[in-house]
């Protein structure tokens, strides 16, 4: 069968104790198979090349329209899809290397907490079981400390010990997502990538929530990457920020830097898209024509031009570079080829 | 087996006996009511009511739905009275289950019944000229209001569009049932213009598309052309751009905005995102637990938040640029609808609690003309 050669070339990363999780180039494409023989005739590219590292004990925040590949990022990180091309260094061994007893070693170090707390928790399972089946398949603890334990892990995430022999039912949203994050932390994690954890969920309990993974941060000093598209989430959670587009991160930099003066057309155009809770702020919104193009047929260039006011010729033709305006504040975008602090200046004054 | 026997007893589990009589009792109201609505040839004069505003488009006058289930009723919506005014948009807000698609949905008539009945109260619709309650319409007479003078745009776009009909045999559907004398040119002419108006740039190719076709924003551009299109004096818009993305949802609140004035009709805006009140509300409503709590203009609610729900709920939401260490979260839960407390229904989750608040529910305080709060810290200061 003839196969589609995917491009992959990068110079491999160097560790940096300092860095949980660090990520290098990497690319997942899902295969569009089509005709009798199902032959690959193109590729979807849902991740394309995304560079970044997280520090120990922080949090970054990964935001993005719907079907960008936020969600394809966390999982190919865990290794629950498997890479297309790029590294993923945890701890500075590459995830997508190890044998199958490695790897099932380090899963409870990394973990993971879905979106849709309905849909994930097992229906026929009660809580304890839950909770508790993996702790025991992995011997976090021995035998006769295995009762207490899941109690403490659930006391900690808000729950009370009566509710092990309940069924996911029995309980509210919020209520579940609360279990789903004791289900992850019963591992004693270092690192849990959080994938919209709290979009299904209402206001108040939102805030719940968000506290909860606060507070169990300071206290077991987590990492997270913390998927979301809503952006006033993102901003109270995270430290460093990255902004994607189409599979590509466009804006990477820390979370004060990127609010203050966000450089990219498209993350300036995210952020006045957010309604304000304030009637008496009628600012002047840049709306996007159109929606994102399809993944499986990326525009030309940079992949953003189709939508962005200040398109220039290049832009169509020639993808841009990252660039590091400020100190760790990365932007990829044709505006800041030359003269990065003029341009920047003039961005921030419009 | 003893296990089973104590959790009947506790009161969380009903008995099969216990079930049974409810159940019964409930098939009782609801075929009663149910031969009520389903009567032909109703005369009108039955309906007939008069709005205490002409300006209004709808008034709801103490309005009661319940559902009859068979662990007993739920209270959906208890006591609900705002009024929507002709050309204004009117946001209804509050946590899911607090009543606010329960309140729109027994406009539309479109309750799942039989379980689900208006019990009392009413719902005045302004035709202009003359006002129907449509409480106690029969099914009949509100098919030719449903779509026509009322409509509504639903949440999803993804399942509310049928999956095996083109787009424009959705769109014409409604155009040709409101409008019977027409020709299907006419029509087809028609349903075009409505796409048109909803920013579809390809409308005559979008015609002949099937919903799988669009993407989610443009699917909700078809809803709300399918909403617009028997020109209404009322849009309900439920939850209308929840499943969207930020910037899709901006283009869609703009689009809904320019409407508005294009066409004048009112709309309803029903959703639990302030910024989106905030920004399109003219009045809002706060809703909880199937009461208001709070309603006012737009900037007293969001200047000075009265009720204790109002506030927790502003506070719990975080803002861009406006750092807190800690969100604040409302402790607590949504009592349980089948046994609400005669007291107020957030006093168990109130900070600010007084010592009236163990009375009966708080009676509606007017702060101004326009601002009315259900409290009793705001007893001494009504009027002022």
């Amino acid at each position: 069968m003839a196969k589609m050669t995917v491009e992959n070339t990068f110079e491999p990363l160097v560790h940096d104790p300092q860095n949980v999780l660090e990520v290098n180039k990497l690319k997942k494409y899902f295969p569009i198979k089509e005709g009798l023989l199902q032959r690959t005739v193109g590729y979807v590219r849902a991740v394309d090349g995304i560079s970044f590292n997280i520090k120990r004990g922080t949090t970054m925040g990964l935001v993005g329209e719907s079907g960008c590949g936020k969600t394809t990022v966390g999982r190919t990180i865990l290794r629950l899809t498997d890479k297309t091309g790029g590294e993923v260094l945890f701890d500075g061994r590459e995830v997508h290397k190890l044998t199958k007893a490695e790897l099932r070693a380090l899963r409870p170090k990394m973990q993971i907490i879905f979106q849709d707390p309905y849909s994930s928790l097992s229906p026929r399972l009660p809580i304890g079981e839950i909770v508790g089946e993996a702790v025991r398949e992995h011997g976090i603890v021995p035998k006769e400390e295995f009762n207490d334990y899941i109690d403490h892990i659930m006391s900690e995430c808000g729950l009370q010990p009566y509710h092990r022999d309940r069924y996911p039912h029995e309980f509210s949203g919020g209520q579940r997502q609360r279990i789903c994050i004791a289900r992850a932390l019963a591992l004693g994690p270092e690192f849990v990538v959080c994938d919209e954890p709290v979009s299904a969920l209402d206001v108040s309990i939102q805030a719940q929530i968000i506290n909860l993974l606060r507070d169990l941060q300071q206290e077991h000093n987590l990492t997270y990457l913390f998927i979301s598209h809503d952006l006033s989430v993102v901003e109270h959670i995270s430290d460093t920020i990255g902004v994607m587009y189409l599979g590509s991160l466009v804006e990477f930099g820390a979370k004060e830097d990127i609010f203050r003066q966000p450089l990219h057309p498209y993350t300036q155009a995210l952020f006045s898209a957010i309604p304000v809770p304030d009637p008496s702020s009628k600012m002047n919104r840049i709306v996007l024509e159109g929606s994102i193009p399809s993944p499986a047929n990326p525009p030309s260039g940079c992949k953003f031009h189709t939508r962005c006011k200040h398109c220039m010729e290049k832009c169509k033709t020639e993808a841009p570079e990252p660039r590091e305006i400020e100190p760790g504040h990365f932007v990829v975008c044709h505006l800041y080829d030359s003269e990065p602090e003029r341009k920047a200046e003039s961005a921030k004054a419009e | 087996m003893s296990e089973n026997t104590k959790k009947a007893k506790g009161g969380n589990y009903l008995s099969a006996k216990e079930s049974r009589r409810i159940s019964k009792q409930n098939r009782k109201i609801t075929t009663a009511m149910e031969k009520k609505y389903r009567r032909k040839r109703v005369p009108e004069a039955e309906y007939l009511t008069k709005m205490r505003d002409e300006k209004n488009v709808v008034e709801f006058d103490n309005l009661h739905t319940y559902f009859f289930t068979d662990t007993g009723t739920v209270k959906a919506v208890d006591g609900v009275s705002f009024a929507v005014p002709q050309g204004k948009t009117v946001g209804v807000v509050g946590e899911s289950g607090c009543g606010k698609s329960v309140t729109s949905l027994s406009l539309m008539q479109l309750l799942q019944r039989p379980q689900g009945q208006i019990v009392s109260g009413e719902i005045r619709l302004n035709l202009g000229g003359k006002a129907y309650d449509v409480a106690k319409m029969p099914m009949e007479a509100m098919e030719k209001i449903r779509g026509n003078q009322v409509s509504m745009i639903f949440q999803e776009p993804m399942t509310s569009l049928n999956p095996v009909f083109r787009i424009g045999a959705q769109v014409d559907e409604v155009i040709a049932l409101h409008n019977p004398t027409w020709t299907k040119k006419q029509v087809k002419e028609h349903t075009i213009e409505m796409l048109k108006l909803v920013g579809i740039a390809n409308s005559e190719g979008v015609y002949s598309m099937y919903p799988h076709e669009l993407s989610g924003g443009m699917r909700q551009r078809v809803m709300i052309s399918i909403a617009l299109s028997c020109n209404p004096r009322l849009i309900i818009a439920d939850e209308p751009t929840t499943a969207l993305d930020v910037t899709i949802q901006a283009q869609i609140l703009d689009l809904l905005r320019g409407l508005k004035d294009k066409i004048n009709s009112s709309i309803m805006l029903i959703t639990h995102d302030l910024g989106v009140i905030a920004e399109m509300a003219d009045y809002v409503v706060v809703m909880y637990a199937g009461r208001v709590v709070e309603k006012g203009t737009v900037e007293e609610i969001f200047t000075h938040p009265s009720h204790p729900y109002t506030i927790g709920l502003m506070a719990s939401k975080p803002v861009i640029n406006k750092r807190v260490e800690r969100l604040y979260s409302i402790p607590g839960k949504v009592p349980n609808p089948i046994d609400m407390p005669d007291y107020c229904y957030f006093r168990d989750r109130c900070e600010m609690c007084v010592e009236k608040c163990a009375g009966a529910y708080p009676p509606v305080i007017r702060l101004s003309d326009t601002h009315e709060v259900s409290c009793y810290r705001y007893e001494d200061k009504e009027g002022k």
